[in-house]
């Protein structure tokens, strides 16, 4: 079974397409069932009460000491080095689904992409509908799908920036799976990680789902247009969000009306 | 549902460390999980039968050590443990610490026949 699709066949795995394109490739993925060796000749019938327990003193403990995400880091760190190499600043952008990252990116690239030259991934577990929204603005776009996954791994993204051809002095956008949980276990190599909250998710997001808003290093609240028909206060979210990160650094927006956006695209072209 | 991938992770080391011991299959595992770790160790016993099915640790024991979280606050000194990410100094109340133990995610050893 593959850790990322959950399922038991490479054709469920991640794929890895760009918009009207109709050949899409399959991400190189490590599929750890690839390594299974299965040998029958092994079994012990459990019926055989009669074989000895020889192999009781073969027992041999070996001392591991491996970290479990080693893999995702290695490639992370690999991911990371070819950015630096090529001086491209690479941004994880993570929320729940619904947040507005995608409108989020798409005002942003409309108003900047002739200002700075933009690369997007975009990770969704269906759909290329967001790689088309972004390919509508003429900014180069790959859509990993995950399938069943929940989050991007760092081959993912490594396979993808390989494909898109990014560019020397650029930005590399990487828009994750909607989902606050999953994502923040996996380091994709990226500069900064930018995690997108909205008006509408209520002010105790950021203590109910820590583990994100501890890894990150910018908060955007979005959708403050709303914050009328709202009962929320957005000092509230940021002193939710700062209890959990002191050094968090905020923008507050609306991806719709534009409101805020300036203080947004300051920091991310100063 | 993070843990499977997780899951898949251990499978890999045990999978990588029994061949390269030239054993055959690992009778025990132990696990060290930090409760800031971000893993939920119900859903990883959850997954873990479907995630250790037809491999090296089939019919391993699977011993989890849960490591509790430290802090060390960076106004004050005062080192305290910690449950949430976003648990103050309890001396100072300042929410500016370091995190000392509490994130680990380690294989830690195998026993292999």
């Amino acid at each position: 079974m593959c850790g990322t699709c959950g399922c038991g066949t490479e054709d469920n795995g991640p794929v890895i397409s760009k918009p009207g394109e109709e050949h899409h490739s399959h991400g190189e993925h490590h599929h750890h069932h690839d390594g299974h060796s299965h040998s029958h000749g092994d079994h012990h019938h459990h019926d055989d009460h009669s074989h000895t327990h020889e192999h009781d003193h073969n027992h041999k403990v070996l001392k591991i000491e491996q970290d479990i995400l080693k893999n995702n880091q290695l490639l992370a760190a690999r991911n990371r080095g070819y950015f630096e190499a090529k001086n491209i600043f690479a941004l994880n952008l993570v929320s729940s689904p619904g947040s507005g990252k995608t409108t989020l990116l798409e005002r942003t690239l409309t108003d900047l992409k002739d200002q700075i030259s933009f690369y997007v991934i975009e990770g969704d577990q269906q759909t290329l509908n967001d790689a088309n929204r972004i390919a509508a603005l003429d900014v180069p776009v790959i859509q990993i799908n995950t399938g069943k996954g929940c989050h991007l791994e760092s081959d993912m993204v490594f396979e993808a920036v390989k494909q898109l051809n990014v560019k020397e002095n650029s930005v590399l956008m990487i828009e994750n799976v909607g989902n606050l949980v999953c994502p923040s276990m996996f380091d994709l190599g990226e500069n900064k990680r930018v995690v997108i909250i909205s008006t509408t998710e209520g002010e105790d997001k950021p203590i109910k789902y820590p583990d994100m808003f501890h890894t990150s290093d910018i908060c955007i609240i979005n959708k403050i247009d709303l914050l009328p028909y709202v009962n929320v206060n957005v000092e509230n979210i940021k002193k939710y969000a700062l209890q959990v990160n002191p050094k968090l650094q905020f923008f507050e927006v609306s991806a719709t009306t534009g409101k805020g956006m300036e203080a947004w695209y300051k920091w991310l072209a100063p | 549902m993070h843990e499977l991938s997780i899951a898949l992770g251990i499978v890999k080391i045990a999978e990588d460390e029994t061949a390269k011991a030239k054993a055959k299959k690992v009778s025990k595992i132990e696990l060290e999980i930090g409760v800031l770790s971000g893993v939920e160790l119900d859903s990883l016993n959850f997954i873990w039968e479907s995630a250790i099915k037809d491999t090296v640790l089939e019919f391993a024991e699977k011993e989890i050590i849960v490591i509790k979280g430290k802090g060390k606050c960076v106004d004050c000194d005062t080192e305290f443990e910690m449950e949430n990410l976003y648990d103050p100094c309890p001396y100072c109340q300042s929410y500016f610490k370091g995190i000392l133990q509490g994130k680990e995610l380690r294989v830690k050893a195998l026993e292999v026949i």
